[in-house]
């Protein structure tokens, strides 16, 4: 019997502690210092906002990890010995392993702005940051949310839950629209701005100002304007959490560098979620992913190359989806902010514009290539199977009511779309 | 806008204040006339020495009038157990009566004004509280708050309303002479809409349960407004309550027919089967005769058809009115419910243990209905059946608890934990069904909204993030996990049967198990 040790207890973590435990008889150790149980580090934004307790974000009873034979261990790594195989904790223990799983997930970035580390300032990602950002708000009346991204928008949504006034700093012309192209970043930038997001964009932070108490006074913006408030987020993207790492032989970038296998450098030591950084390029995917899916994907597989089916690491169409405020966002396949030159598109946007489907595909072969849907609901595995099957573009505009997720006798918009889509693209139909 | 909502806040607490301070509002004075009316000639004479004293004497509230009237009943009988003159106790309930009759004050003088004042001004305050919050806020899931809030969160308000449920379901069931006053309130709907007719406790009942379905409707309307699905379904249930369950039944009155409830059925309906109720029926014309029918054949037949077509959801958060209330007045509440794999085990042992007593004891009223007899197996059908049932389920588990509880336990605990109908569609809804919750591939972030949300306490999140599809014997189909899921993961649809369990995979990697 071997033991297997897991550090980090998000979302990686636990999917491979569950199926470790599903294919051996292994002794199974997760350590964490964030929590004592896993919970769903996505449903932060709902306690702070009251719409859920910290209980109701545990996906699993507490009792199921004693059951499992899983064991828990509320401790902080503070490094790792691969040549002993051993863990030195934070209270001086340490633990020996036969193998090691690192799952440590990410840390929210900084980047040397003067005042960063100011009392009230800080970014969103663990339970801690929760705990700290429900101290660092109450009673306050504004706040500054630096960094145009997924955590930002959520981050602003909970503010204003508050009554608290968000002015958002976004360095793009549009709302993530490094990400989005310019079509939908602008729907979802159109969207904050009717919830009372006051955005601001192709702009970015200078510094922060404390007040007497080395508490956060005001920001300074790039474009010289003074904004004074009680509070500001930093959601300016996350990087693997892997400085603990660092001297113990394990080679790394930015985040842990893992082959195919999900192996780093050294036998029995392997790494999975956010803290991972591919060494091999898979096409149209960076080499850091840090969504809740992958991580929990590279849990799955590790499990099972762990217990002896060696098992690559191969993630089908890149799929995701986010809510920014009452809008909900899929998608499935590539959409690039840009379109690439051998792409064409097809943008259809409902008169209320709050719906939106974004099509890509190529131009010569007119092989669909991706799509992005904003307040329609889409079918995973309608779009999984059609990228899978190389299906081109009128195949998926023919086929789109089969796709169509929303609840019974919601308004279905796919006749309107394959209109529009047939009245546009004339030539190519 | 805002002001508008303080204003209607007012205005409905205004109300509100009102209606419970009409509960102490009359004098009660028995007096001889009242007495000859009210005491059959029979009993008048036994009655008379105990009731005398009383006579011209002025009682300041229901409580000590009826409860001094009950013992001078219950001294009387007494007397009469002591002397075993069994066949002279008193069984008829003259308390109520009584206590009605005697009632004299501002109540029985301005009932009209005051029914308006309490109702009318309640709901244009509540209303003018619901509806600016359509302009107030985008249209979209606002459950922000609700676990901070003293009434949504058994905070002070909630354990202040359910307690005030509570003793009100107690008073309805069993002393509805305390409660004399409010009955007397609503006493010009019930002549308007049957002019020979008087209100009673179960005509105040009606008419509250209505208010609220209709009122806390059009809240629900409001808040879930993006929803096509959840308006549908709040005017569906607004509509059954107000037409079928209450104004229908109160003109079949009015007409000489049978009160009937064409949406009610058995087992829910537990008495239905009775003697008295089957010789109403059959013994009230062509139409009696069609309502039987119709009891039978809406179990028999429309139970299995329709959950089979649609799933439970059709009554359960459609037609019925317990689940009408608990998705309208009890939507507040619906997160409170109790997710634990320990609750689910009590849920089950309870409701089909609930079932059973109402299939055996309505096989013993049936038999003895065919026979002529009044025990079943051994157990006198009153006494060891039917009284019991009446009492703790009827009354206690699907009134006292199943709606007082609502701020403690959620909003379905008669749905979840007792209605024997609900455990029959739950067995045609699981075994043979088209229905199910689909689960959207692999893109559930295991949030937990959905969860938390259910109000029959369902761990949706635990088969959305395995990527299977959920079915439950006890899902009412409210549709609320799939409103509230942010990556639009979760959808009621009907589909063929096949495969509908569907596998437990996660798309989007090479593994092919879970």
């Amino acid at each position: 019997m071997r033991h297997i040790v897991i550090i980090g207890n998000g979302i990686a973590g636990i999917t491979a502690a569950r199926h470790l435990r599903k294919l051996s008889d292994d002794k199974i150790t997760v350590v964490s210092s964030e929590t004592e149980h896993f919970f769903s580090r996505t449903a932060l934004m709902y306690i702070y906002m009251g719409h859920m307790k910290y209980e109701n974000t545990k996906p699993y009873e507490d009792w199921f990890w004693k059951k499992n034979k899983i064991d828990l261990l509320n401790a902080h790594v503070e490094s790792v010995d691969t040549s002993q195989k051993k863990l030195l904790i934070s209270n001086g223990d340490t633990i020996s392993y036969d193998v090691l799983i690192v799952a440590t997930g990410s840390k929210s970035n900084k980047f040397g702005w003067p005042g960063q580390d100011l009392i009230g300032v800080q970014g969103l990602y663990s339970y801690q940051d929760l705990v700290e950002m429900e101290n660092r708000t109450k009673g306050i009346k504004k706040a500054v949310v630096v960094g145009g991204g997924l955590i930002g928008v959520e981050m602003a949504e909970m503010l204003l839950s508050r009554g608290i006034e968000v002015s958002f700093l976004v360095r793009e012309k549009s709302f993530w629209n490094n990400v989005l192209p310019i079509q939908d970043a602008q729907l979802i930038t159109r969207h904050l701005r009717a919830h009372h997001v006051d955005l601001k964009l192709e702009t970015e932070l200078k510094e922060i100002l404390p007040d007497e108490n080395g508490r956060v006074k005001s920001v300074v913006t790039s474009s010289g304007e003074s904004i004074s408030c009680q509070f500001v987020g930093l959601t300016v993207g996350v990087s693997p959490n892997v400085d603990f790492l660092r001297g113990s032989g394990v080679e790394i970038k930015r985040g842990v560098l893992v082959n195919e296998f999900l192996e780093t450098n050294i036998r029995d030591v392997y790494a999975i979620g956010d803290c991972v950084e591919r060494n091999y390029e898979l096409p149209g995917r960076r080499n850091i992913e840090q969504v809740w899916y992958t991580g929990r994907m590279m849990g799955e597989v590790v499990a099972q190359t762990i217990c002896g089916k060696k098992t690559k690491y191969q993630p089908g169409p890149w799929f995701n989806s986010a809510k920014f405020f009452d809008i909900e966002y899929q998608t499935y396949g590539q959409v690039g902010n840009r379109l690439g030159s051998s792409e064409d598109e097809f943008y259809w946007e409902h008169a209320g514009g709050e719906k939106a489907m974004h099509f890509i595909w190529n131009k010569e072969t007119r092989k669909f290539l991706g799509i992005n849907a904003f307040g329609i609901r889409l079918r995973h595995e309608c779009f999984d199977r059609w990228l899978r099957e190389g299906r081109d573009i009128k195949y998926v505009i023919d086929h789109l009511p089969e796709a169509n997720f929303d609840p019974e006798f919601f308004v279905r918009h796919e006749e309107e779309i394959q209109k529009h889509f047939s009245s546009t693209n004339v030539i190519a139909a | 806008m805002r002001l508008i909502r303080i204003i209607g806040l007012a205005l409905f607490l205004a109300a509100f204040g009102l209606f419970l301070s009409l509960f102490f509002a009359s004098e009660f004075t028995l007096t001889k006339e009242i007495f000859s009316d009210n005491v059959k000639p029979e009993h008048q004479e036994s009655l008379l020495p105990m009731m005398e004293p009383l006579f011209g004497k002025k009682f300041g509230t229901s409580v000590s009038f009826s409860n001094t009237l009950a013992d001078a009943v219950e001294s009387v009988n007494n007397q009469f157990r002591q002397q075993q003159l069994w066949e002279k106790v008193i069984y008829d309930d003259y308390v109520g009566g009584l206590t009605r009759a005697s009632l004299t004050g501002i109540v029985r003088d301005q009932a009209l004004l005051l029914m308006i004042l309490v109702f009318g001004v309640g709901a244009l305050g509540a209303l003018m509280f619901i509806l600016p919050k359509a302009n107030l806020e985008p249209a979209g899931i606002k459950n922000n708050g609700i676990f901070f809030h003293a009434l949504n969160n058994r905070g002070w308000i909630g354990v202040l309303i359910g307690t005030l449920l509570i003793i009100f379901y107690i008073f309805l069931y069993f002393y509805d002479a305390y409660i004399v006053n409010w009955i007397v309130l609503v006493d010009p709907l019930k002549k308007w809409i049957d002019p020979n007719g008087s209100s009673s406790q179960w005509f105040l009942y009606g008419f509250l349960y209505t208010f609220a379905v209709v009122v806390m409707g059009v809240r629900m309307i409001i808040k879930y407004r993006h929803s096509r699905y959840q308006i549908f379904r709040t005017i569906s249930v607004m509509f059954f309550q107000l037409a079928l369950a209450f104004l229908l039944p109160e003109i079949l009155v009015r007409l000489n027919q049978p009160y009937f409830d064409f949406k009610n059925m058995w087992p829910l309906d537990y008495d239905f089967f009775d003697a008295w109720h089957i010789n109403m029926l059959t013994t009230a014309g062509g139409l009696g005769i069609f309502m039987f029918a119709w009891g039978i054949t809406l179990f028999v037949i429309g139970v299995p058809v329709f959950v089979y077509f649609f799933g439970k959801r059709w009554y359960c958060s459609w037609v019925c009115g317990c689940g009408g209330l608990a998705e309208t007045a009890g939507d507040p509440f619906r997160h409170l419910s109790d997710k634990s794999l320990k609750a689910w085990k009590i849920e089950r042992w309870l409701i089909h243990g609930v079932l059973v007593f109402a299939v055996i004891m309505t096989a013993a009223v049936i038999y003895n209905f065919a026979t002529g007899t009044s025990s079943f197996l051994g157990l006198d059908t009153y006494n060891h059946l039917r009284k019991p049932y009446g009492f703790f389920i009827g009354a206690i588990f699907s009134g006292v608890v199943g709606t007082g509880f609502y701020p403690f336990m959620g909003n379905r605990v008669w749905c979840r934990f007792g209605c024997p109908l609900a455990a029959y569609l739950g067995f045609v809804q699981r075994f043979k069904s088209r229905f199910r919750i689909t689960t959207n591939g692999g893109q559930c972030i295991s949030c937990g909204n959905c969860s938390t949300y259910c109000e029959m306490g369902i761990d949706v999140r635990w088969y959305a993030q395995r990527g299977q599809n959920i079915i439950r014997s006890s899902c009412v189909g409210c549709g609320v996990c799939s409103s509230v899921c942010p990556r639009g993961v979760l959808n009621l649809e009907v589909k063929d049967e096949k495969g509908r369990f569907g596998q437990p995979v996660l798309l989007g990697n090479n593994i092919e198990s879970n």
